[in-house]
């Protein structure tokens, strides 16, 4: 019952996402709504029930298996790719790399800024 | 006797989600365990060598991927509440989340622009028709997401989708080495990174790495969701397109 449980909480949380971000014309995605309405209910209930860790660990330890059927697409797009090949492989691997980097950049400094103390603490841990 | 009957079976299985359900366990099990064999090296990326598997089964056997996806699209319907559980390991960083949540805004709406509009911007310098500069722009976010903002500026969703997956590839292969490479330690500055450049699939890999380096990219990944959501369709507005 516990696995059920907890992929039932998802599922509720990711319908209400759904249905507020369609009532209210959202310009964000349901689940993105649902992750947002469930972390509130975490912040308020205080701790995560044993069901929920299952479901959601049940779901994350294998992320990368809920991307395959779209991976599987590319077979549609294969024109496409090929006519198009210099741009769309020289942006995904640039702009990815790109973006990692000043990402990390970004927070590096800003961290430094206005979270002096941080690094302290980051010594501390695992 | 046998021959018709064994016709029968495979028209069967052709037409029924069942046989595009088990191909996609069956290949992402057969991929995991060799990139467990291969001692976790990012480079035999389960992702890659399930997609690839299919699509040589698909193509020797003559099915369509419309027919494949009739029975994958139960295994890509748990992306939905997949994400709603990153609130999960979410609230189990709340103490490190209190301390950085400005520094963290910051780097993801920074990351969200850098990401779609250095797309935008290189596929134009390179020639990339419109269609497929606006279905690059999302690329980073994960992919329901990435599928529905495509929509709505004019891409094509079913291409934005695999440019999501090869985006995230691309991140998880190499994330780990690039971050060694400028001397990027901190797990929780490598995971924000990884969740903004390479969505769910970087997460994936950076749980592989430590939890807290997952947690981060799963916090980044659905933040910058939300943000590539609200700041891309103005974005492409005011790149022109």
């Amino acid at each position: 019952m516990t696995f059920l449980n907890g992929i039932t909480l998802l599922l509720v949380g990711q319908l209400i996402g759904e249905v507020i971000t369609r009532l209210l014309g959202l310009p964000i995605p349901g689940p993105v709504l649902g992750m947002i309405l469930l972390f509130t209910l975490l912040l308020a209930f205080r701790r995560v029930p044993v069901f929920l860790d299952t479901a959601a660990n049940g779901l994350l330890g294998h992320l990368s298996l809920l991307f395959v059927p779209a991976g599987v697409g590319i077979m549609v797009h294969f024109d496409r790719l090929m006519a198009e090949w210099l741009p769309i492989v020289a942006v995904l691997l640039v702009t990815t790399l790109l973006t990692m980097v000043a990402t990390a950049g970004i927070m590096m400094i800003a961290t430094r800024w206005l979270v002096p103390d941080y690094r302290s603490r980051e010594q501390n841990h695992d | 006797m046998i021959e018709p009957d064994l016709t029968d079976i495979w028209v069967y299985l052709s037409a029924s989600p069942l046989l595009g359900l088990t191909m996609t366990l069956a290949a992402y099990i057969l991929a995991f365990n060799l990139y467990q064999r291969a001692g976790s090296s990012p480079l035999v990326n389960p992702v890659v060598v399930a997609v690839v598997m299919i699509i040589l089964v698909l193509l020797l056997s003559g099915i369509p991927y419309q027919d494949y996806f009739e029975g994958a699209q139960f295994v890509h319907f748990l992306l939905g509440p997949a994400t709603v559980a990153l609130a999960v390991p979410l609230y189990q960083q709340l103490s490190r989340l209190r301390q950085l949540w400005l520094p963290v805004s910051i780097a993801i709406v920074s990351g969200v622009i850098i990401a779609a509009g250095s797309s935008i911007g290189l596929a134009w310098l390179l020639g990339a028709s419109v269609e497929t500069q606006l279905s690059l722009a999302p690329k980073s976010a994960t992919a329901p997401v990435a599928m529905g903002i495509s929509d709505t500026i004019g891409g094509l969703p079913s291409l934005t989708a695999v440019l999501v997956v090869v985006t995230g590839i691309v991140g998880a292969v190499l994330g780990t080495r690039l971050f060694e490479l400028f001397g990027i330690r901190d797990e929780s500055v490598r995971g924000i990174a990884m969740g903004v450049a390479a969505h769910g699939i970087g997460t994936a890999r950076a749980f592989q790495v430590s939890k807290q380096m997952g947690a981060f990219s799963g916090l980044a990944m659905a933040l910058s969701a939300f943000a590539t959501a609200l700041i891309l369709p103005w974005l492409v507005a005011l790149m022109g397109l």
